[in-house]
């Protein structure tokens, strides 16, 4: 590939005109094809431009893909009707489309694709679109675009969804020809899966996709702005390693990026080389197990106090696929005040973003972990490894002292952490958790236990109400032998719940554990905290003692679900393993919560992680851990 | 603040000044000014964008400014180590009685007539920033009428060539 023509027209001129030194433009990663999937070679074939946009996605090894058909797709849907290695399922709305293309992408590890149409279509793309970019989801979107000769005028369900989404999405394209389709769709794959993944759009015009042009495959991928560093800096790697062995606090603060770079076995050998602590970001739960005895929890505004408090009080942060997040850090100027930190990550430009970094590794988690331990291994055999007893001590008293709890509520309704807590436990660490946002999804990171990657999604960057339903949706279609729990909130339900119908037709039977305490759970617990318990517009009436609108058992029964209702402790046990037996359709559960729980422990807005409360007002503490 | 000159040289397709100067407004970065053009490299354009920023911000927007597909390279023009020049149009007010006065200030400064009427004059001058606002400062008595001004365009002093290293790193 590294001698390869380049397909732009605009840098095959470029090439020629450099004939002299015979090193062709090419912007191969690396020695293997950039084009995803068997690279099957395919003669030149006539074809319309929708006939090259199913066919591209075929040779990419696409098989399963969300949309919703409308007039500037219209032609794409004709041939992808005869298409027998590519299953679209039609959702209800393009929200649906593009969060189940992430659920779809993140239990699978592969790229998830969503198609809509021009105009509104691509629109309602966009929340599922920005979600990807901030949680770094490998998605391409396929919009139809109007006809380009009627782009600028204002034409019917027109958008520039190119301009619209440019802020969030890792890059897009507008194609306008039709010989253009295969090169495009197969550079978007590409740019989505490598280096920090993320969304692609490609919005394609309806003449491009009704002209006749020479499909033929693999395309040549030219993209010499588009390099991917991998291989972390060796000295680098070799300081840190000297950092490690002289920490006598070291933390290692683990993010999503360990999962998306499938760097899991990696860090579980690196962490058990060093012996420190672990804790994993919302993003990362189930990077490290739970259950080993080196991790110490979830750190960040609702983390544990072990975990909270191991990143204050560190003198070392082996930081990895982490980006320091202000939900994770409080307050950046008091946040982990003693530490170094070592900070390896696939975007440089998050290296030292929020906190400056005394050890940069730009590259993949994949690659710079073993490499770590490498370096770690022979800096132990010379220093010694790092002698952690007093810390692990400190921890494992703040561990015992201040486990991740709840407390029964007083209106006699089951505490919606209990709910959560037993839907992990009867189902096990093989399902898939999708939460939505807010306390519910907080609730689920802390109570279920993660023992394995991609078993736990959620909407961490953009804080997506309404992410669940369809994510699980997708999660399913993916992984379809797992069981699929959405966990998801009254509030969070009623924003994309319709795409239920698209479960049933399509026989993707999902469980939907509504944790509904008949409000908009997160802000009534601020209003309780920040805003005298004024509570302006965050009561939902779907709960117990209110009018129930909608009642959601007769919601689930209406899309032909499977509708239960629990609203006693003593039926929650008994509910959950109903709904586990029942595996030809989805289920939903209204499960009646107390909507007086709140979510603890908490580090308020603005203020320093050391402020950290376990119960309202309660904070640890301190003096003789310290 | 203090004010830097970047060269960025970018694939010339559709929507990529868009991509460059929406990444900058996100980020809160102030442009000052913004110059693009074609390069020596079919395909390519170069863009000098002057930007106010701080040292560590500075080397946030590079990066940022790096992840953009479309972004070759990017370089930073320190003035001792390049020429860095603006080009501007200024029509004055001058009748044929202040006539001689006008082209005489604009010689001193090497700066050129290029379009007069009964009442006016347009001077046309190449020059830096500084040189540019004492020639404005020595026109504006007779009566300043219409100035256009170009983005500041910069190119690093000696032999090398950006584009030729750019597309050097690409293709190794």
């Amino acid at each position: 590939m590294s001698n390869g023509t380049p397909a732009s027209p605009s840098l095959v001129a470029q090439a020629a005109g450099r004939a002299k030194d015979a090193t062709p433009v090419s912007s191969v990663v690396d020695a293997s094809s950039p084009v995803q999937g068997p690279n099957n070679i395919v003669a030149p074939t006539e074809m319309t431009g929708s006939q090259a946009i199913v066919r591209s996605l075929e040779e990419l090894g696409v098989t399963d893909v969300f949309g919703l058909p409308g007039g500037a797709i219209l032609p794409t849907y004709d041939p992808l009707m005869d298409s027998t290695r590519i299953n679209h399922i039609l959702v209800r709305h393009e929200q649906g489309a593009g969060h189940a293309a992430q659920g779809y992408a993140m239990v699978t590890g592969g790229v998830g694709v969503c198609i809509a149409t021009s105009g509104p279509g691509a629109t309602n793309l966009v929340t599922a679109i920005a979600d990807a970019h901030m949680d770094s989801v490998p998605l391409v979107a396929i919009t139809g675009q109007v006809n380009s000769q009627f782009i600028g005028t204002d034409a019917f369900q027109e958008a520039d969804i190119v301009g619209i989404t440019m802020p969030i999405t890792k890059h897009s394209f507008l194609v306008t020809k039709a010989e253009d389709i295969p090169r495009v769709l197969a550079s978007a794959f590409h740019i989505a899966a490598t280096g920090r993944p993320g969304p692609v759009l490609v919005d394609i015009t309806k003449d491009a996709q009704q002209a006749r042009t020479l499909f033929a495959w693999p395309p040549k991928i030219d993209l010499p702005g588009y390099r991917t560093v991998v291989r972390g800096h060796a000295k680098q790697v070799r300081e840190a390693a000297k950092l490690i062995a002289a920490a006598e606090r070291p933390v290692f603060y683990v993010g999503g990026g360990v999962i998306k770079g499938e760097a899991t076995a990696e860090l579980l050998e690196l962490a058990e080389l060093v012996g420190a602590p672990v804790v994993t970001t919302l993003m990362a739960r189930g990077a490290f197990p739970d259950s080993h005895p080196q991790h110490v929890g979830m750190p960040g505004m609702h983390g544990a106090v072990s975990a909270v408090t191991a990143l204050q009080q560190s003198d070392l942060l082996i930081t990895l696929g982490a980006r320091f997040d202000d939900r994770v850090t409080g307050v950046l100027s008091t946040f982990a005040p003693y530490a170094k930190v070592i900070h390896a990550d696939i975007d440089p430009a998050e290296i030292s973003k929020n906190r400056t970094a005394d050890i940069p590794i730009v590259g993949s988690v994949k690659e710079i972990i073993p490499e770590l331990a490498d370096a770690c291994r022979i800096r132990f055999a010379e220093d010694g490894a790092p002698r952690l007893d007093e810390w692990w001590a400190m921890l494992n008293r703040l561990r015992e002292t201040y486990p991740i709890g709840f407390t029964q509520p007083g209106d006699g309704l089951s505490a919606p952490q209990r709910v959560i807590e037993r839907i992990g436990a009867l189902t096990g660490p093989e399902g898939v958790y999708v939460a939505g946002v807010g306390q519910h999804q907080m609730w689920s990171a802390q109570f279920i236990k993660y023992e394995r990657p991609r078993q736990w999604l959620n909407s961490g960057g953009l804080g997506t109400m309404g992410y669940s339903v369809p994510a699980a949706m997708g999660a399913k279609v993916g992984n379809p032998d797992r069981v699929v729990w959405a966990i998801d909130g009254d509030g969070c339900f009623q924003m994309t719940n319709q795409e239920l119908a698209t479960c049933v037709i399509n026989n993707i039977p999902i469980k939907v554990a509504i944790i509904n305490n008949s409000s908009l759970g997160m802000v009534r617990q601020w209003q309780t905290l920040f805003y005298d318990e004024r509570y302006s517009n965050t009561d939902l009436n779907t709960g117990h003692g209110t009018v129930r609108v909608p009642d959601f058992v007769k919601l689930a029964d209406a899309y032909g679900c499977v509708g239960l209702r629990c609203e006693r402790d003593e039926d929650i046990d008994a509910t959950i393993q109903q709904a586990l037996a029942i595996n030809d359709r989805p289920v939903v559960i209204d499960f009646v919560v107390s909507r007086d729980s709140m979510v603890w422990p908490m580090v308020p807005a603005g203020v320093s992680n050391d402020e950290i409360q376990i119960a309202r007002g309660l904070t640890p503490e301190w003096e003789q851990e310290d | 603040m203090a004010r830097h000159t970047l060269s960025v040289l970018v694939e010339d397709v559709p929507g990529v000044l868009t991509r460059v100067a929406g990444l900058f407004a996100r980020r809160a970065f102030n442009i000052h000014s913004l110059a693009v053009g074609p390069t020596e490299v079919p395909g390519i354009s170069r863009i000098t964008v002057v930007v106010d920023a701080e040292g560590d911000a500075l080397e946030q927007v590079t990066k940022q400014l790096n992840k953009l597909i479309n972004v070759i390279k990017i370089v930073e023009l320190i003035p001792d180590s390049s020429v860095q020049r603006d080009h501007i149009l200024v029509k004055v007010r001058a009748d044929a009685a202040m006539r001689l006065q006008v082209t005489q200030a604009a010689d001193l400064f090497r700066a050129s007539v290029v379009d007069v009427s009964t009442d006016s004059l347009t001077i046309e001058a190449t020059g830096t920033a500084e040189k540019l606002s004492a020639l404005l400062a020595v026109l504006e008595p007779f009566g300043v009428r219409e100035i256009v001004q170009s983005g500041t365009l910069a190119i690093g002093r000696g032999s090398k060539s950006m584009s030729d290293r750019a597309l050097r790193s690409v293709s190794a």
